[in-house]
C-alpha cells in the first residue's frame, strides 16, 4: 500500500525537472525532452488519481496525452529539422529573429 | 510492503534519471535518461494496475518518441550543449523561491492529503476495460484523435521535406 501523496509528490518532482530543464537548457532537442519529461510528470499523476478513486477514464486519458505527446514529437521535431536546415544550429539564443 | 520498496526503488530511479536529464550537457546523454524515466514510469503504473497505460508508455513512449529523439540527434550530429548565463533574478529569486515552493507543496502533500492509500494492483486496468470505455463513452475523442495522428503524420512530412523535394518543377541545385 503506497499512499496517494507519494506518486503526487514523485509527479510534481518529474514536472519540476521538466520546467527546470525547459528554462535552463539552450539546446532545442533538450528543450523538447523536458517537454516530454512534464507530460510524464502529468501522466503519472493521472494514474495515481484514477486508482485513488477506481475511475478508469483517467486511465484512459493517459492514452490520450500519449497520443497527443507522439503527435506533437514528430511535428516538433521535424520543425527543429527545419530549422536546423535555414539557421544551421541547435542553440535557441541563435534563433531570435522574433527578438527585437 | 513490498510494493512500497518497489515504489521506492523505481520512483528514486526515475527521480535520479530527471536530475541526470537536467544535469548532462550532451543531448544523447539526456536521451538515454528520459528512457530511464519512461522505463521506470512504466514500473509505477504496473504498481497502480494500469497494465495497458504501462504497456503503451513502453511501446509508445519509451520505444517510438525516444526513437525519434535519438534519431534527430544523429540526424543533427548535435553536439556539446554551451552554457548561457542565467539572470540574478533567477539565482536570488527563483531557486530559493522554486525550493520553498516545492518543499511546501510536498509537505501539504504527505501530511493533509487523504488517508486512503492507492491498492497497488486492486484497480482493474485490463485491456478490456480500457477498450470498453475507449469505443463506448470516449468514441468521438478516439476519432478526432485519429484526425489529430493523421495532420501530425502530413506536417512532420511537409516541414521535414526538403524545399526543392515539395517542387518538383523547380530545377534542382
Amino acid at each position: 500500500m503506497v499512499p496517494l501523496s507519494y506518486y503526487l509528490v514523485l509527479s510534481g518532482f518529474l514536472f519540476a525537472c521538466g520546467v527546470t530543464g525547459f528554462l535552463i537548457k539552450r539546446n532545442i532537442i533538450t528543450i523538447f525532452m523536458s517537454i516530454e519529461l512534464m507530460l510524464n510528470g502529468v501522466n503519472l499523476s493521472f494514474v495515481a488519481f484514477a486508482a485513488q478513486w477506481h475511475a478508469l477514464s483517467g486511465q484512459v486519458f493517459v492514452f490520450f496525452v500519449m497520443v497527443v505527446a507522439a503527435a506533437e514529437a514528430a511535428v516538433g521535431l521535424a520543425i527543429i529539422i527545419a530549422v536546423y536546415r535555414t539557421r544551421e544550429t541547435l542553440n535557441v539564443d541563435q534563433v531570435n529573429l522574433l527578438k527585437l | 510492503m513490498l510494493h512500497l520498496i518497489l515504489f521506492s526503488v523505481f520512483g528514486l530511479i526515475c527521480a535520479a534519471a530527471a536530475v541526470n536529464l537536467l544535469v548532462q550537457s550532451h543531448p544523447i546523454n539526456s536521451a538515454l535518461s528520459l528512457v530511464v524515466v519512461m522505463g521506470s514510469l512504466a514500473v509505477e503504473y504496473l504498481l497502480l494496475g494500469a497494465e495497458f497505460v504501462a504497456a503503451v508508455q513502453v511501446i509508445v513512449y519509451a520505444g517510438a518518441i525516444m526513437v525519434l529523439f535519438v534519431f534527430v540527434i544523429m540526424l543533427l550530429n548535435a553536439g556539446k550543449d554551451e552554457r548561457t548565463k542565467g539572470s540574478r533574478v533567477s539565482l536570488f529569486i527563483g531557486i530559493p523561491g522554486v525550493t520553498i515552493g516545492s518543499v511546501l507543496m510536498a509537505w501539504v502533500l504527505i501530511t493533509h492529503s487523504g488517508t486512503r492509500s492507492v491498492e497497488a494492483g486492486a484497480l482493474p486496468g485490463d485491456p478490456r476495460q480500457i477498450a470498453q470505455l475507449l469505443f463506448h463513452q470516449f468514441l468521438l475523442p478516439f476519432e478526432v484523435t485519429s484526425i489529430l495522428v493523421l495532420i501530425a503524420i502530413m506536417g512532420a512530412v511537409v516541414l521535414a521535406a526538403r524545399p526543392e523535394a515539395l517542387q518538383p518543377t523547380e530545377e534542382k541545385n
